[in-house]
């Protein structure tokens, strides 16, 4: 007898290594979720940046050198009428791709999506913010304290302003100038695609063309530069139809 | 290492904040960001330090000096890296937690945000917030200071203006002569008497007392000068009827913080004086000049000499 207990002991030692690996193993395994893709585009064609190919309203080339953005306050409305609701903040950066993915750590059957265009006023004036609204993230007002919800930088040679760039830098938070907008997006057939088991896919398209017209169409030599309240709520009507829904 | 010097050493007590009698409850949330050792010494240590400015030449302090109460004496409008001027003159610094906004437009609605503009503004210190991290990462002995004040050696945004606002919020002044004639442990001249009550009658409807502000914007009737183009608050709320407003100043301490006005257009408090009892948009004031002199020996009353020397906020990089 004695001598088989070392074998028990053994085994039993075993027994629970394997219980253990097998219970670490099982953690880490993704919770079904949404991921929302923003894909960026110039009218039709696929943002590249820096290229001088893209052509505004008044017939003046133009290129992009930078396009980042605020979504904050998402809503995912399932077909039952309930409501599946954010309230991360993030910023959207055509240069860093890791931003261009929201992931939602809810599947559902969703029907329509809403969010905000900005950060809320709250978050404007209640001291230091972390994460995606750390001013470290260049997207905020030092002398003027609020975020830049959305910024537009890149060259025409239509522009006056130095080196011919133009500089749309939109935010404000209070009236009269308050620049945060609601987008509101049906999402019918064929919208959600499933990807994998546990993740559904949601792609959005964002026409970056239209934040230079509808409502207003932007001449680079009149405005070249909006970079405070004035003519920031024009912009912002501009930007407020940025956003659609690509079908799979 | 110049931190040992016994005289700058932080302890406890240092730290320790203390509601000012007839003070109102700061604004400034303490609980928060509460001051300790550790995260005040830091603060001190980065108010003084160049490393935060572009040309490692400009600190906060290198405008913001205190025997001037943290304003800067004799200059007009404030300077910046490259010898370049801004166009305001430098306020004081103090009783900042009681203030609802900063900068004299009040532009800026929170303590823990405020260093951002000076650090970031291209004619003051002319950097930007991730170099700013990154140089303080660099540098180990900031990294072990950050390590004792936030217990994370990774620097952030968010350590980097709470350890600032820990030095800045036990910047209070509260114990000049007329702090202390008010407690009844001092007492005032005849003539300073006189002055005080011409100011209770005159001045304080907005250089409220105990703070000497009332935290609003006011256009005082001065000519706007067309070579600054200062659109005062107006540049902040685009209300029109802003236009040229600037937000009270405390007046105390304003014996050492010449020269006045935004624009530091005003050499001495007696050009002052001669402001207000000329002025179109304070129109009870028409001070003669025996009035003019007792108002000013009051205002000699707000100056604190305890505030002035308060080893605490001295830079502890002098022997």
């Amino acid at each position: 007898m004695k001598s088989q207990r070392p074998i028990l002991k053994y085994s039993l030692f075993i027994i629970g290594l394997f219980f253990l690996f097998s219970f670490r193993f099982s953690e880490p395994k993704n919770r079904p979720s949404l991921v929302i893709e923003f894909n960026h585009f110039v009218g039709k064609d696929k943002l590249i940046l820096d290229s001088l190919m893209y052509k505004n309203e008044f017939n003046q080339s133009y290129s992009i050198g930078k396009f980042r953005y605020y979504i904050s306050n998402i809503k995912l409305r399932r077909k039952d009428g309930t409501e599946y609701a954010s309230n991360e903040y993030y910023l959207i950066d055509v240069e860093d791709k890791k931003s261009q993915q929201i992931v939602i750590r809810e599947k559902g059957n969703y029907s329509s999506i809403s969010f905000t265009i900005g950060v809320d006023s709250l978050h404007n004036c209640s001291g230091l913010q972390k994460g995606a609204l750390d001013p470290v993230n260049g997207m905020f007002w030092a002398w003027n304290t609020g975020y830049i919800f959305l910024k537009l930088e890149g060259k025409s040679p239509y522009s006056k302003s130095p080196s011919n760039i133009f500089e749309y830098h939109i935010g404000g938070f209070k009236q009269p100038n308050n620049c945060i907008r609601q987008v509101r997006l049906d999402l019918p057939e064929k919208t959600i695609q499933v990807v994998e088991d546990d993740a559904d896919l949601l792609s959005l398209s964002v026409d970056i063309s239209e934040v230079l017209k509808t409502p207003k169409n932007i001449d680079f030599t009149e405005f070249s530069s909006v970079t405070d309240f004035n003519n920031a709520t024009m912009m912002a009507d501009n930007y407020a139809d940025i956003f659609g829904v690509i079908k799979y | 290492m110049l931190e040992e010097n016994p005289y700058f050493k932080i302890t406890s007590k240092d730290v320790i904040f203390k509601n000012p009698k007839g003070f109102p409850k700061p604004i400034y949330d303490l609980t928060k960001n509460k001051p300790s050792v550790e995260g005040f010494t830091l603060g001190r240590k980065l108010f003084y330090d160049p490393i935060l400015s572009v040309d490692y030449f400009t600190s906060c302090a290198t405008c913001h000096q205190q025997f001037a109460a943290f304003a800067h004496i004799d200059h007009p409008l404030s300077h910046g890296i490259g010898g370049k001027i801004g166009i305001r003159n430098v306020p004081a610094l103090q009783n900042l937690i009681w203030k609802d906004a900063f900068m004299v437009d009040g532009g800026i609605n929170h303590l823990d945000l405020q260093p951002i503009s000076p650090i970031t503004s291209p004619t003051e210190m002319g950097e930007n917030l991730p170099n700013v991290l990154k140089k303080l990462q660099a540098d180990s002995t900031y990294r072990l200071m950050f390590y004792k004040a936030f217990k994370d050696s990774i620097i952030t945004t968010e350590m980097l203006m709470k350890s600032l606002s820990q030095f800045l919020s036990l910047m209070i002044s509260s114990n000049s002569r007329y702090d202390k004639f008010i407690a009844g442990a001092d007492t005032l001249s005849i003539i300073e008497q006189k002055g005080l009550n011409l100011f209770a009658s005159n001045c304080a409807s907005c250089h409220t007392p105990p703070l000497f502000t009332d935290n609003q914007y006011h256009n005082i009737g001065l000519k706007p000068d067309s070579n600054l183009n200062d659109k005062g608050r107006m540049a902040i709320t685009s209300f029109k009827e802003d236009y040229f407003k600037f937000k009270t100043p405390s007046l105390r301490n304003v014996e050492m913080t010449y020269p006045y006005m935004h624009d530091g257009r005003y050499r001495n408090l007696k050009e002052v004086m001669n402001h207000y009892a000329a002025s179109q948009s304070c129109t009870k004031m028409k001070f003669d000049e025996f009035e003019k002199v007792e108002l000013i020996a009051f205002l000699k009353t707000l100056t604190d000499m305890e505030y002035l020397h308060d080893r605490r906020f001295a830079d502890p990089n002098t022997y």
